[in-house]
């Protein structure tokens, strides 16, 4: 018989049973909570009179709506100037306080995006079921974990039974061999992975993410990595657990200690596939070939090395791709065969669950660093993950080199990634992201979205427009 | 739950590949803490010409005269019929809930995103998938075609078209008998309490380390 994938192993140590068909029950060890997609689920316990299951398996933040002003921030929830969003984060304020849910609230220093403050308070750990109801909690499985997004009524069953009905999906191995050339990041792999198989190229798999490349990736990559999993269609990404793993997670606030640990640790390393492990679909890429990528279109799969062009759609056999391709042009205002490197921009934005923790601000700021943001550049926000990333950049004064090349430091939270607050673009203005989305009005009605790694991204700011990072001298 | 047994009605085609659920509901109208009232501002800025914003009357706002939902042909459509991989990227359910608003009661299209189909499942939302020669097939007979209705019964799987042919369709058995009988899934899901309570006790014993994360 076959050996067992790092999937199967975390699938079956999970199963509470198998139904009548082919869905079973599924424990879930930890959910994450924010203000946008539980307010109807609390409201559906309350209508029916039931209580979470295990109201320590909780944990809530506002992040979807928070703004990231100084000056708002500084008076707390009451500091939203947005009605509307002030409802929402005081409904989850109060909905936590109801059910007995832990929450970092907006004015706690460790609040920030969920998917940065799990891992980072050791609240995330390996081996575990994870869900939120955020497609990007496939950023936990970074460390090891099966993590995947749900909606609001799965939000509603999982808070009320602990556990959720599934389908087992497929296993799939993305293995990306070799080294990554200097100036090349997670954020490019994940890129190149996306537009190598399309955005749903991994629907109905689970994708374990393995090969020299990913393995010699901080866990901080892996975790950029995993968040855009669902951006190739997957549910869950995964990557295996390794020394590497295991350093992230020690002495971290909800991790554990002592003789639990050592169990803990013994168990943990047991979460790698079997050397014998049969995958339904393995995909190979040789880390050599990636450049740093930058999307051109409305798709996360829309991308190109930034030496490349806008393609052309006319060179496309299948009808409904192209299409697709002239519809994406249309709206990014672009010209087949551009040059990548000569669409002018308009905005910078460094943030988002995908790109915001503190080794992001690094890179970015090492390349900002004595150099001034672009006169096309109408507004460049820094954006940290978190409270406590946004307190160990300005330990290693990130935020004054930031500021002092002209861009923006701001307060943690989700920000223009979604662009559900007042962080937005405007009509047809394009902007080099960070972010996880290029989706046609994602970060503002009419906006234009180009995905890129975060020294892609500082580098845009300080030239207006995108340069090869490789080609960039660090200061 | 909200029950789906048939529903014969009008045929939206929406020709466009990868719609993702930013597509079909922007972020600006996820501020609402209810479920409902979402249908006004479904697939908004295709929709309408300028910017949407949450709480504003819609009845006055310009109209986008090239999107086809907007056609005097396609008024009272229930039945869309769609692209490749409907409903991509993010979780919101209120995607689901702004289709239920508006008046779809099912989709029908090549592939679709798997967290969106668990959501249309939850709102009594039925999703056909069908292969795309048949899809194809579909579209072209809904253009050619004003008033182009179809005749979807689940309790057969079937679609029966206007000229009477018919179109055999797959679901799980499980999710077609939470939508033939509305059912509550939380209420079936505690039917099985104890197994939940049994199991765990024992992934307690052996992982004590999560169960005493809270407060620590």
């Amino acid at each position: 018989m076959a050996g067992l994938t790092l999937y199967d192993k975390l699938w079956e140590s999970h199963l509470v049973k198998n139904l009548d068909d082919d869905t079973s029950l599924i424990y879930i060890d930890l959910h994450f909570l924010h203000e946008v997609t539980s307010p109807q689920a609390f409201e559906g316990l309350r209508i029916a009179g039931r209580k979470p299951w295990r109201a320590g398996a909780n944990m809530a933040t506002p992040d979807h709506n928070v703004p990231t002003t100084k000056d708002e921030r500084s008076r707390g929830v009451e500091g939203i100037l947005d009605p509307t969003s002030k409802i929402q984060v005081k409904s989850l304020d109060s909905n936590c306080l109801e059910f007995g849910i832990d929450e970092f609230q907006i004015d706690d220093p460790r609040h920030g995006i969920v998917h940065v403050i799990g891992p980072e308070q050791g609240r995330t750990l390996p081996g575990m079921t994870i869900v939120c109801g955020d497609s990007h909690t496939s950023t936990h499985g970074a460390l090891g974990a099966l993590a995947h997004g749900i909606g609001t009524s799965e939000v509603e069953h999982v808070l009320a039974t602990q556990c959720l009905v599934q389908k087992k999906a497929k296993n799939m191995l993305i293995k990306v061999n070799g080294q990554l050339n200097s100036g090349v990041t997670a954020k490019d792999v994940v890129l190149a992975i996306i537009g190598h198989i399309g955005t749903a190229g991994g629907t109905g798999y689970t994708i374990e993410f393995g090969g020299e490349a990913i393995q010699s990736l901080s866990v901080e990559g892996r975790m950029t990595v995993c968040n855009m999993a669902i951006e190739a269609g997957a549910r869950a990404g995964i990557v295996a657990v390794d020394e590497k793993t295991i350093e992230y997670v020690k002495g971290r606030p909800f991790a554990p200690t002592g003789e639990t640990w050592d169990l803990a640790e013994a168990a943990w390393r047991d979460l790698v596939s079997d050397a014998d492990a049969e995958f339904d679909a393995v995909v190979e890429l040789e880390a050599a070939d990636i450049a740093p990528q930058v999307s051109w279109g409305t798709s996360p799969e829309m991308v190109a090395p930034v030496t490349g062009n806008v393609p052309d759609p006319a060179l496309m056999t299948n009808e409904s791709k192209r299409n697709n391709y002239q519809q994406a042009l249309k709206y990014m205002g672009l010209e087949a065969g551009t040059p990548i490197q000569s669409i002018q921009l308009d905005r910078v934005f460094i943030g988002s669950c995908t790109n915001s923790r503190i080794e992001d601000l690094r890179a970015a700021a090492a390349v900002v660093k004595g150099r001034k943001v672009a006169a096309n550049i109408k507004e460049a926000l820094v954006v940290p993950g978190s409270g406590l990333v946004k307190a160990q950049a300005e330990l290693e004064g990130l935020d004054r080199i930031f500021t002092e090349a002209g861009l923006q430091w701001r307060e943690p939270g989700c920000s223009m990634c979604l662009a559900m607050n007042a962080d937005q673009l405007g009509e047809g203005e394009h902007c080099a992201s960070t972010s996880n989305r290029n989706f046609e009005g994602r970060q503002g009605f009419g906006g234009r979205t180009h995905l890129v790694s975060p020294a892609m991204a500082a580098a845009a700011a300080v030239h207006g427009h995108f340069v090869d990072i490789r080609e960039v001298e660090l200061n | 739950m909200k029950k789906f047994i048939s529903e014969d009605g009008l045929v939206l085609p929406l020709d466009r590949a990868n719609v993702d659920t930013d597509y079909i509901i922007p972020k600006q109208f996820l501020k609402s803490i209810k479920r409902t009232g979402f249908g006004k501002n479904l697939f908004d800025e295709a929709r309408y010409l300028d910017k949407g914003l949450p709480d504003a009357d819609c009845s006055d706002r310009p109209i986008n005269p090239d999107f086809v939902m907007n056609q005097p042909r396609y008024k009272g459509v229930s039945i869309l019929l769609a692209r490749e991989n409907f409903g991509c990227g993010s979780s919101r359910e209120h995607a689901p809930w702004a289709l239920d608003d508006y008046g779809f009661r099912c989709v029908i299209a090549p592939s679709f995103a798997d967290i969106f189909f668990n959501n249309c499942v939850k709102n009594g939302i039925l999703l056909i998938v069908l292969e795309d020669k048949i899809v194809e097939k579909l579209f072209s007979e809904t253009a050619a075609n004003e008033g182009y209705r179809l005749a979807v019964d689940l309790p057969s799987q079937t679609i029966t078209t206007p000229s009477g042919e018919t179109i055999a369709f797959e679901i799980e058995e499980s999710r077609k008998n939470i939508l033939l009988n509305g059912l509550d899934d939380i209420s079936l899901t505690l039917q099985n309490k104890n197994d939940i309570q049994a199991y765990e006790t024992g992934w307690q014993q052996k992982s004590p380390w999560l169960f005493s994360q809270a407060g620590s």
